[in-house]
C-alpha cells in the first residue's frame, strides 16, 4: 500500500488519510486503475509438454511409491470415466459425468492432502474419492442407486459420499459449497485440529453470489481452506470469456485480502506441490488460499450435453492429444525408469476387467428397500411418514400386480 | 373405504394422544414476568452454556447486541469465537453455518428479518433440509435458523412477509413458531438441541411482551416437545387454531365470543412442522367446528393445510364449513391504515367464529 511514500514524507507533509484500516496515502494527480495488468499472471509449470522437468527446480523429489501412485489413478480415472460414460450410452445409468482431461488437477490435488483434510468437492473431482480408497465396485453402487450405494439410492449418479474418506457429498446447485467450506473449516479452527478443508469450483462456478460470500467470509474469519478452482474454459456451453472479463480466477484473490496463485493444471508435479505448499499455509497461518489451476474440459459437460455443437472440434481434439496430463505425466515417470509399456499394459486390462465386472455386479445388484424411502427425512421417523409407510405396504399387499417386482420389501 | 380405515386408525391414535394433550393446561402458579426477548435471550445463553459446539452467528449479534437486542450480553460473555458478527451476506453466513453444521458445531443463524433469509433459501432448502436424506444419514445438519417473522408496524412489504408455510411445506425442516415466554423459551432449546434443521419463526412485536413464567420454565433444563401444540384456552362450542401474535388476538376474540355464550377452544399450534394433527382433530371433533387464523397471506397458507387434514381426517364430525382467517393477498402495505385493513384483527376472528356457529349472516366480506 505505501510503498513508494516513505513514513517520514508522511508524518511532515500529513500527505495521508487515516481511515479505518489503516493509512491512505492521498494522489493529485487523477487515475483510474486499469481494468487489468499489463501482464496476466504467470502459471505454475514444473514438466513442459513433453514432460520434461523444467529447471533444476525447488521441487523436493516426489517419492516413486507416490509418482507410480499417481499416474495409476490418473489412468484408472481416465478408464473408468470412459467406461461408465459408455455404459450410459447404452442405456444401464441415467446420467455421467466425467472428468477427462482433468486427471492431473484431481489425482494431484488428492495426493498433496492428509486424510484428515475434508474435501467439499462441486461434481467434476471423482479422482479425489479415488485417491483416498473409493473402491470402483463403490462408484458403481451409486451410479446405479442399489441397496450397497452408501447414499440408498437418493441421488442421481455422480453424487457420490463418504463421511469416512471425509468427502462430503455432492450436491447439485453450484458453488454452495464454498461457503460451507468455510463454515467447515471454521469448526476445523474451533478445534484447533492439524487439517484443512479444500473445496473445488469451476471456472463458471465463481460467477455465483457463493462464491464472493465464501472468499470474503474466509479471510475475514482467517479460515484454513484452500479453495481450488478448476478454470477448464467452459461452463456447459459459455465460454470463459462470456464468464468473466478479468484474468481469469487468480487475480481475484488479492481483491479478498487472499493469497492466491495460478497452476497449470495438467502438469501433476506442479499441481501436487502447489496444493503440498497451500495446505501448509493454510494451516500453519490460518488463513485461506485461492489456488486456479488452468486446465481443459476435454469431455461434454454431461451425458445431456454434445459439446460439439458449441466448440470445433479440433479444439477438443488438440486437449486431447497434445495437452493429455496423463500421458505427459506418464512420460516423466517413464522417463525416471519408475514406469514401463509391460506395466502399463498390464494395468490397464487390469483395471478394464475390474470395471466391466464392477458395473456387471452393480447392475444386478437389488435396488434399495421400500423403508429407504421414507427414513433420514429426519433424524427420527416423524409420525406421518410412518402412517404413510404402513398404508403403502398395505396397499402393495393387497394390489401386488400394480407395484414393481425389483423393490425389495 | 381406504378412508374409513385410515380414520379408524387415527381415531386410535387419538385417544393414545389424548391423556398427554390435557396435561397441557395452563401456568402453574406463576409468581414472575418475562418478556419474550428475555425468554429467548436466557435460553441462548443456557444453551451455549451447556454445549461449546453451540454457537451464534448474524448481522449486529454481537457488538451491537442484535438488531432486537435479543442477543444482549451475550457476545461478552462468550467471545468472539461463539458469537459473530458477519458480514452482510445472508447467502454467505447461511452457508458457513450450514457448512460448519456438516462438520459438528450446531450453530444458530440469525436472520434479521425472516425477510432477508430469501437471499439464502437454497442453502436452507436444497442443503440443510435434505442433506441428511440426500446423503443417507451421513450429513446431518443440526442447525437453527432464527429471527422475526411476518408483520411489524410500518415497515412495509419487504418487511412483512411471513414463511410460515414456504418453509413448514418443505420435508427435512421443523418449523416452530413461539408465542408466550415459555413458548420461547422451551421451543428455542429444543431447536437447539434437536439434530434435525430447525427454521424458529419469532414475532418482532412480541418480543417487548411480558408473560408470566413457573419455576419450571425457569430451570435450565425446561424443554419444549416439538410437534406439540397447546391448548392455551379449553372451549366446546368451537375451535380456534393460531400461532405466534394470532395466538394473543384468538384469545382476545374468545373472551369477546365468551360474551356472547360461545365457548371457543384456543389452540397455540407452536410447531408448524411437523402440524399437532391429532391435538387439532381432537379439538374438532369435539367442537365440531373450526376456525384457522394466521397473519400470513392466504393461499397454500397454513390454514389450508389445517383445513385439508380436519378434511381428511374428521370430515364426519364438521358441523359448519371451515373458517379461514388470514392477511390481505396484496403486499404489505405502508400507510398505517391500510396496514390495519391487510392484517386479522380481533373482531376479524370473532365474526369467523360467529359464522361457523350459525349466529350471524354466512357473507365471504365484513
Amino acid at each position: 500500500m505505501m510503498k513508494t511514500v516513505s513514513t517520514i514524507t508522511i508524518n511532515l507533509l500529513c500527505q495521508a488519510l487515516d481511515f479505518p484500516g489503516g493509512k491512505v496515502a492521498y494522489i493529485s494527480e487523477m487515475r483510474f486503475i486499469s481494468e487489468s495488468n499489463d501482464k496476466r499472471i504467470p502459471c505454475y509449470r514444473l514438466l513442459d509438454d513433453n514432460g520434461e522437468l523444467i529447471e533444476d527446480s525447488d521441487i523436493d523429489q516426489i517419492s516413486k511409491e507416490v509418482a507410480v501412485k499417481m499416474y495409476s489413478e490418473m489412468v484408472t480415472l481416465q478408464m473408468m470415466d470412459t467406461i461408465f460414460y459408455e455404459a450410459q450410452r447404452q442405456g444401464r445409468i441415467s446420467f455421467y459425468v466425467t472428468s477427462v482431461g482433468e486427471e492431473a488437477t484431481n489425482i494431484a490435488s488428492a495426493a498433496a492432502l492428509a486424510a484428515d483434510d475434508v474435501v467439499l468437492p462441486q461434481y467434476r473431482e471423482p479422482g479425489v474419492l479415488l485417491w483416498r480408497g473409493f473402491t470402483l465396485e463403490e462408484f458403481a453402487n451409486q451410479c446405479f442407486g442399489n441397496k450397497a450405494d452408501y447414499g440408498k439410492g437418493r441421488q442421481m449418479p455422480i453424487h457420490y459420499g463418504s463421511k469416512k474418506l471425509n468427502y462430503f457429498t455432492v450436491s447439485s446447485p453450484i458453488a454452495t459449497q464454498l461457503p460451507q467450506a468455510v463454515g467447515a473449516a471454521y469448526s476445523l479452527k474451533m478445534d484447533k485440529k492439524d487439517a484443512c478443508v479444500v473445496t473445488y469450483i469451476g471456472d463458471g462456478g465463481t460467477s455465483e453470489g457463493d462464491f464472493h460470500a465464501a472468499l470474503n467470509f474466509a479471510a475475514v474469519m482467517e479460515a484454513p481452506v484452500i479453495f481450488i478452482c478448476r478454470n477448464n474454459g467452459w461452463a456447459i456451453s459459455t465460454h470463459i470469456t462470456e464468464q468473466f472479463r478479468s484474468d481469469g480466477i487468480a487475480v481475484k484473490g488479492q481483491a479478498y485480502g487472499i493469497q492466491s496463485i495460478r497452476v497449470d493444471g495438467n502438469d501433476a508435479l506442479a499441481v501436487y506441490r502447489t496444493i503440498r505448499a497451500a495446505r501448509e499455509i493454510a494451516i500453519s497461518e490460518q488463513r485461506p488460499i485461492l489456488v486456479e489451476a488452468l486446465t481443459y474440459r476435454v469431455g461434454h459437460h454431461s451425458t445431456s450435453d454434445d459439446s460439439t455443437k458449441y466448440r470445433p472440434a479440433d479444439e477438443i481434439e488438440y486437449w486431447k492429444m497434445a495437452r493429455n496430463p496423463v500421458n505427459r505425466f506418464r512420460k516423466w515417470v517413464e522417463r525416471n525408469g519408475w514406469w514401463s509399456e509391460k506395466e502399463e499394459s498390464e494395468l490397464r486390462s487390469s483395471i478394464r476387467k475390474q470395471l466391466l465386472q464392477a458395473i456387471q455386479v452393480a447392475e444386478k445388484t437389488e435396488k434399495p428397500a421400500l423403508g429407504n424411502l421414507f427414513s433420514d427425512v429426519y433424524d427420527l421417523p416423524p409420525s406421518n411418514l410412518r402412517e404413510q409407510e404402513k398404508q403403502l405396504r398395505e396397499t402393495i399387499n393387497r394390489h401386488p400386480q400394480d407395484y414393481p417386482s425389483d423393490v425389495p420389501m | 373405504m381406504l378412508g374409513i380405515i385410515r380414520q379408524k386408525a387415527f381415531a386410535q391414535s387419538l385417544q393414545r394422544i389424548r391423556p398427554a394433550t390435557s396435561a397441557w393446561r395452563g401456568y402453574s402458579s406463576a409468581a414472575k414476568e418475562m418478556t419474550v426477548r428475555e425468554a429467548l435471550n436466557s435460553a441462548l445463553d443456557e444453551e451455549m452454556s451447556a454445549d461449546p459446539k453451540v454457537f451464534l452467528m448474524g448481522e449486529e449479534v454481537g457488538e451491537y447486541q442484535g438488531a432486537y437486542k435479543i442477543s444482549k450480553g451475550l457476545l461478552e460473555k462468550y467471545g468472539p469465537e461463539r458469537v459473530l458478527d458477519t458480514p452482510i451476506t445472508e447467502a454467505g453466513f447461511t452457508g458457513i453455518g450450514v457448512g460448519a453444521a456438516y462438520y459438528g458445531l450446531k450453530p444458530v443463524v440469525e436472520f434479521m428479518t425472516f425477510n432477508f433469509s430469501m437471499q439464502a433459501i437454497d442453502h436452507i432448502i436444497n442443503s440443510a433440509a435434505k442433506s441428511n436424506y440426500m446423503s443417507a444419514g451421513q450429513i446431518s445438519v443440526p442447525i437453527v435458523f432464527r429471527g422475526p417473522n411476518g408483520a411489524a408496524a410500518g415497515v412495509g412489504a419487504q418487511h412483512s412477509h411471513c414463511y410460515a408455510s414456504w418453509y413448514a411445506s418443505c420435508p427435512g425442516l421443523k418449523v416452530l413458531a413461539p408465542y408466550s415466554s415459555e413458548d420461547a423459551r422451551g421451543l428455542l432449546k429444543a431447536a437447539i438441541r434437536d439434530p434435525d434443521p430447525v427454521v424458529f419463526l419469532e414475532n418482532e412485536l412480541l418480543y417487548g411482551e411480558s408473560f408470566p413464567v413457573s419455576a419450571e420454565v425457569l430451570d435450565s433444563s425446561f424443554c419444549l416437545p416439538i410437534g406439540k401444540a397447546k391448548i392455551e384456552r379449553e372451549g366446546k362450542d368451537v375451535t380456534i387454531t393460531a400461532f405466534s401474535k394470532m395466538v394473543g388476538y384468538a384469545l382476545k376474540a374468545a373472551e369477546i365470543l365468551a360474551k356472547e355464550g360461545i365457548s371457543a377452544e384456543v389452540i397455540n399450534l407452536r410447531s408448524i412442522r411437523p402440524l399437532d394433527r391429532p391435538t387439532i382433530n381432537a379439538s374438532v371433533r369435539k367442537t365440531n367446528r373450526l376456525v384457522t387464523v394466521e397473519e400470513g397471506f392466504p393461499q397454500h397458507g397454513v390454514g389450508a393445510e389445517i383445513c385439508a387434514s380436519v378434511i381428511e381426517d374428521s370430515f364426519g364430525y364438521l358441523d359448519a364449513p371451515v373458517e379461514r382467517i388470514a392477511g390481505a393477498d396484496v403486499p404489505m402495505p405502508y400507510a398505517a391504515n391500510l396496514e390495519r385493513m391487510a392484517v386479522p384483527q380481533v373482531e376479524d376472528i370473532a365474526r369467523a367464529a360467529k359464522r361457523a356457529c350459525y349466529r350471524s349472516v354466512p357473507m365471504a366480506a365484513v
